[in-house]
Order: C-alpha cells, then structure tokens, then sequence
C-alpha cells in the first residue's frame, strides 16, 4: 500500500530525512521509534505533504500513485491520516462542522454524495461511541480549550470519522496519562482492520504495550537502522538507543 | 506544491465581481462644488424653499470646515471641484409602476442578485434601489402601505411628508456635524426614508441596494429611519460600483430615531470597489451613521459587514438618550491588498439604566490596515449604565497591520465598562492542519473566517447572513500566510 524508497529530505536546508526505506502492506501496524531528532516526526510531516519539508531525493508510492506529487489535501482524500502530535485549536469553528466538511470534501474527491444531516448525525455517534469520545466536545469549538488529552482523543474521533487507508500517528501518546492512554489504544484496536494500516510514531515501549505493532522500526540519524516485531521495542526499553548506535558506527567503519 | 503564500497572494488578488458598468443615458451635473449647482440639485428634485435653506447653510458649514486629522491613515487628496455631484438615469415621464423602469437598469440589478420585479424578489424584502445618486425602485410599496409604513426615496418623502422630513432631518447628524456630513447636508440628492407608526411590526425587512455607476461622480445619499413608540423595523443596505482607475467619493449621512420601546435594527453589507491590488481606483467610504435612542426602553442595533472600499472611515454610533434604552454594534471589517478601514462605534450614555454592547471583528489581509476605534461615554445621569465591548483583530500574512484605539469616559461612579481585545493570526498550522483533513487552502482560510465573524454575521437576516458569509468567503480567496 505504502512503498518508500530511498527517502531524502531537508528542512531549511538542513537534511532531516537521509534516506528511508519503508514498506507497509494492508492492514499492517508499524511502529516507529527512536531518540529525539532523529527524524520520526519528520517523516511524518513529509508523508502528509507540510509545506516547509523539501524532498530532495527518493520515492513514495501509495496504491500505485506518487504520493509527492499531490497537494496535503488530495494527500488526505487518497487516504493518507495525520494524527497530530499538537492538534491546531480553531476558534468558532464547531468540531461538527469542520467534520462535515473535511467528510464531505473527502466524498467529493471520491465521486459520492455530500452525507445527508441525518446520516452524518448517526455516523458521528456510532464513531463517537467506538472511540469513546464525549459528545459534549462535539459543538465545541475545534479543540478550543480542550484538555491535553482530549485534543488527542479527537485526532482518534477524528481518524474514526475519516476512515483512511493509512493513518499516522504521530507521537499520540506523549502527554496522555495512563487512563487516556488507555482510551485511545482502544479506540485505535478498534479501528484495526485488514484494509487499514497504521504507522506509529513513539518514543515509549508503554504505547506498544497496548497496541501490538507487526513491525518494530528504529529511526537513527534520518534512517532506519533496525526493523525487528515487538521484541525489538522490548529491548530498547530495555537497553536504550546505545547499542543500536554502536552497533550502527561498527558497521559503517568497516 | 503550492506554497502558502502563493494561495494568500490568489486570495488577496481575487478580481472584484461587481466591476460592471451600465450604459444608460444619464443627466449628469458639471462638476464642481458651488452654490449654483446645490440650488441645480434643489431645482431639478423640486424641493420646498426650506430645504434649499438648509442645503445652503451645510454648505455655508462646510466651507469653514477643515478635513480632519486624527485618523489613522494618510488622507487621500480629495479635489472635489473635480466631482459631479449630480447623475441620474434619464426619466422620460414619471413612473407609475415598476413595468417602466428601464430595463436596462433592471437588468442591472437582477446581476446583482437584486430583483426588482416583486414576483421574484427575496419574500419578505421590501426594495428601494439607489443608482447613482438617485432612487429608481422601491418595491412592495402597496402591502407596506396598508400598514401605514412610509418606504420610499427620501426625495418623494420630501413631496409627500414634507413635516415628518422636516421634524427628523439633521435631528441627529446636524449639518454642522463634521465636513462629510455638511458636505452631505449641502448636495445630497437621494436616499431612503422609512417612517414606521406606533405599535407596528414592520413586516419585511426593508432593504436599499446602492450601486455607483458613473464617472466621476460622488454618491451623497441621505437615509432616515422613524420607528415610532413601539414601533419594529429591520434594514438592511447594500453596495457595489464598478472598477475604476480614479477613486470615488460615497459620503453619505444615515439617521435614526427610535422612539419609546421602539427598535431599530440597520444592516449593511458593503461592498463597494476596493481598488486594485496595488490599490488603484476604490471608493472613498466616508459616512457619517448615528441613531438616537430617544424614547425609554428603545433600541438601535447596528451590524455591518465591510468588505468593499479603497478607504472606509464610519463610526455607527447610538446616542442612548432614553432611560434603559439599548445601543449595539456588530462589525466584521475585512481590507486586503491596500485597503483601508478606520472605523467603530460611539456609544452615549445619558439615560439611566442605559446598556451597550460592541462586537467587532476586524481582519487583515495583504498589506490592508485595519483600525478599530471607539468612544464608549457615560454622562453623570446615566446610573448603572452598562458596556461591554469586545475587539477581536485576525492576521492573514505579516504585511497587514491592526490597530485598536477604544476611548472610555465615565462621568458615572455606578457605570460598568468591560473592554476584552485579542489579536490573533491565520497560521500555516491551522491551514495544514485542514489541509490534512482534506479541505483545500481556500476553504480552510473560509471556514476559519465565518468561525471567527460568526458572533456577527448571526445578527444579520438570514439571507444577508449566507450572502455576507459568500462575500467574505470571496473577498478573502487566496489570503493565507
């Protein structure tokens, strides 16, 4: 579904991303982790197409289509979920209303019907329900004066309601105390299926405790420098970043 | 990809929609500033001898009268010997019914989504359309008059209701009242009047579409809005003129009374040319509005949407001269490119129990500036009055520049003044964030600016209220940065 090749990319002029090399298949979920700065949540910035990433080298196809070609937005109807690490508060735009909107641009893009009042009414409790989300923030304003937590659990409201192919999260966990973080790594199972896949972006094993990757990256200096399954994410919290680092210089000085 | 600031610089260089001229044969004064050409005006509108008086004595104001220089923005150098101060379209006869207005000037105005013919006209809007400086239609003047509401151009109210005209005008913006408002008082040539009598609901919103069409011409219209003790009534105008290389002078005068337990509520979405990007032509907005709450327990309620104007310079203001009467403004104000807006309100406060409330919600795009100002006064017989007042600027791109200056004086230890002010800024965070959801820059920055005026655009009719969210939507394509 998602083939990265030899991904490189740089932030006002400073290379970030130095060559990646990822393969997701349907319904898979990959973790992502690694020491600050080492370029996870940059990589998923430039997967979702941020203005400010410069590509300067390599490929990413998803469902056979260059994904570097297309705008955030097409990015986005073709499939492509960002959940933020600091979802944006915007004020006097209800949280329904800016869902109806990205939903119903997303069918546009697709060729179907804007969603009915009702059925999208009914969409929205039947999701609200799954990833447990209160509806009192529905009318909100989008994420205006929300918890922490609760900005977070509507990135998974969010991702319940969009229904991508491929979603991302990057970083969901960092502020989120054990009970929410409960909460959105059971919504997040819930939203596990064989046509969805996900990639997850943590710096903590405590995350994978709840929700089981496939596949364990690790992301050193903008590349990966290790994929193992869950044992792996077990080890680093068990040894830290160190060892894969020396282990990373050894080779590289042969 | 398309950078952000391509996208602000789409928005910001939107072409204006309403840039159409009308060809029409047109009666059209010489230009020039004189008392021959004010008596001209008086003449050709047949006026009694006492408003030519009064024309001559704003006239005689005026000339002591110097522009002023307070405002925020460097003032445009206005030859007004340059300016016609008399166009209208040419009548053959006396209309008798809308089937004789030309169609051409219809036309005209069915372009503007203003339709004139009643069959198709907004149910529930009554329509008194202003072309140049004169009125050509008002619609549902028959269903209105059964209920005794008087709607028409102020030139015919001067015909026929010579005493109400004569009782009311300069009643709250004298003729000495500031240099606009004297040279208004000197040669205005039309406008809208409404006379609404005790206990009547009005039951449209009554509505008055402005539009400039020709060159080198000035607009000086003259509204005057009478609700009678318990009396309602909703208004609403509207503006556009065509694009043009030099700029245009609009300085018109707007009036108010509400008597006893009346309410007033005036509308305005203004849209008038705002130049080009580089600021080129535009309409010089200078308007002087005010409204006396004269009765108790009355209320005016002004709400007014700004987007148009190479330069809008008005302060609606409430005079709150009843006890517990009630004085509101609701503004959104929007300048891209090169615009200017200086503008806000000036609430009185001289009746006891006297309340006010100002909502305004200034945005900044391309290098517009934009300036809030306001005068909230409270005189030593208004005990418990009470304000609140909220000023709110947004920033689209860092070329633009907001300014606040709100004045507050109290003569009244009793008086309670709330004054909250934020600014805040369109960021490329916001707009990837909902790129991120599938909604294109465009829309993003739409959807981000109806949240913003929400509070205001709630106050207007609903159709107006979907209209002025379009226009806003429109005005602002292409600002992000």
């Amino acid at each position: 579904m998602l083939t990265i090749k030899n991904l490189h990319a740089e932030v006002e002029g400073k290379k970030i991303l130095k060559g990646i090399n990822l393969e997701i298949n349907k319904g898979e979920m990959h973790a992502i982790m690694g020491p600050n700065g080492s370029g996870k949540s940059s990589l998923a910035s430039v997967l979702a197409g941020r203005d400010n990433y410069t590509v300067t080298e390599g490929e990413v196809w998803f469902n056979g289509k260059n994904l570097l070609d297309l705008s955030p937005e097409d990015r986005a109807r073709e499939g492509v979920f960002l959940a933020f690490q600091y979802p944006v508060e915007i004020p006097g735009v209800s949280n329904l209303n800016f869902l109806k909107t990205a939903l119903n641009e997303i069918r546009a893009y697709k060729g179907l019907p804007a969603l009915e009042a009702r059925e999208f009414l009914k969409l929205t409790k039947e999701k609200q329900q799954l990833v447990d989300f209160h509806s009192n923030l529905m009318n909100r304003s989008l994420n205006e004066g929300f918890s922490g937590g609760e900005k977070k659990r509507n990135e998974i409201f969010q991702l319940a309601m969009l229904d991508p192919q491929l979603a991302i999260l990057d970083e969901t966990d960092s502020g989120l105390d054990i009970d929410a973080l409960r909460i959105v790594s059971s919504g997040v199972n819930k939203l596990r299926d064989a046509e969805k896949s996900f990639v997850v972006i943590t710096h903590y094993q405590r995350l994978l405790e709840y929700i089981i990757p496939d596949f364990v990256h690790v992301l050193y200096n903008g590349r990966i420098i290790k994929t193992g399954t869950k044992e792996l994410a077990l080890e680093l919290e068990e040894r830290g970043y160190d060892w894969l680092k020396e282990e990373l210089h050894l080779k590289e000085s042969v | 990809m398309i950078n952000s600031n391509e996208i602000i610089d789409d928005i910001a260089n939107k072409e204006y929609e309403f840039g159409f001229t009308t060809d029409i044969e047109m009666d059209i004064a010489p230009p020039g500033l004189n008392e021959d050409i004010i008596r001209f005006i008086s003449a050709k509108k047949n006026e009694p001898e006492w408003l030519l008086e009064w024309r001559l004595k704003g006239f005689a104001a005026f000339k002591k009268m110097e522009f002023p220089k307070w405002q925020h923005f460097e003032m445009p150098a206005l030859d007004l010997q340059a300016v016609s101060y008399y166009a209208a379209p040419r009548k053959k006869k006396q209309l008798n019914s809308l089937d004789e207005v030309d169609p051409e000037l219809l036309a005209t105005f069915e372009k503007l989504g203003i339709p004139l013919n009643e069959q198709k006209a907004l149910t529930g809007v009554a329509v008194d359309a202003v072309f140049d400086s004169v009125s050509v239609a008002t619609t549902f003047k028959g269903k209105l008059k059964e209920m005794g509401v008087i709607f028409c151009s102020f030139g015919e109210a001067v015909q026929e209701h010579p005493e109400l005209v004569k009782k009311y005008l300069g009643s709250v913006v004298p003729h000495t009242d500031n240099v606009f408002a004297a040279l208004n008082s000197a040669v205005f040539s039309d406008g809208s009047f409404v006379y609404i009598p005790k206990g009547v609901r009005c039951p449209m919103e009554l509505s008055t579409y402005f539009r400039i069409n020709a060159q080198n011409t000035g607009q000086f219209e003259r509204t005057l809005i009478i609700a009678d003790d318990n009396s309602y009534v909703s208004y609403l105008e509207g503006c556009t003129a065509p694009m043009r290389d030099e700029n245009q002078l609009h300085a018109a005068v707007v009036e108010l009374v509400a008597l006893e337990h009346a309410e007033i509520k005036y509308s305005t979405v203004q849209n008038w040319y705002p130049g080009d990007k580089d600021g080129k032509g535009g309409i010089y907005n200078f308007v002087t509005k005010r409204g006396i709450c004269k009765g108790a327990a009355s209320k005016i309620s002004w709400t007014q949407v700004e987007t148009g104007s190479a330069i809008t310079w008005k302060y609606p203001s409430v005079i709150l001269q009843g006890d517990h009467s009630e004085g509101e403004f609701y503004s959104v104000a929007v300048v891209r490119n090169k615009q200017i807006a200086d503008t806000g309100t000036k609430i009185h406060h001289i009746g006891k129990g006297t309340k006010s409330r100002i909502i305004s919600k200034g945005i900044s795009a391309g290098h517009g500036d934009n300036s809030y100002r306001g005068l909230v006064s409270v005189g030593p017989r208004a005990d418990n009055a009470r304000n609140f007042t909220q000023c709110d600027s947004l920033l689209i791109g860092n070329q633009c520049g907001s300014h606040t200056f709100p004045y507050i004086e109290s003569r009244n230890k009793s008086a309670m003044i709330e004054h909250e002010a934020t600014t805040s800024k369109i960021g490329e965070d916001q707009i990837f964030y909902l790129n991120q959801r599938g909604i294109d820059s465009e829309k993003a920055v739409a959807l981000i600016v109806n949240g913003y005026v929400k509070e205001v655009l709630n106050q207007l009719p609903m159709e107006f209220a979907v209209e002025a969210q379009k226009l806003l939507s429109i005005t602002l394509e292409g600002s992000v940065g």
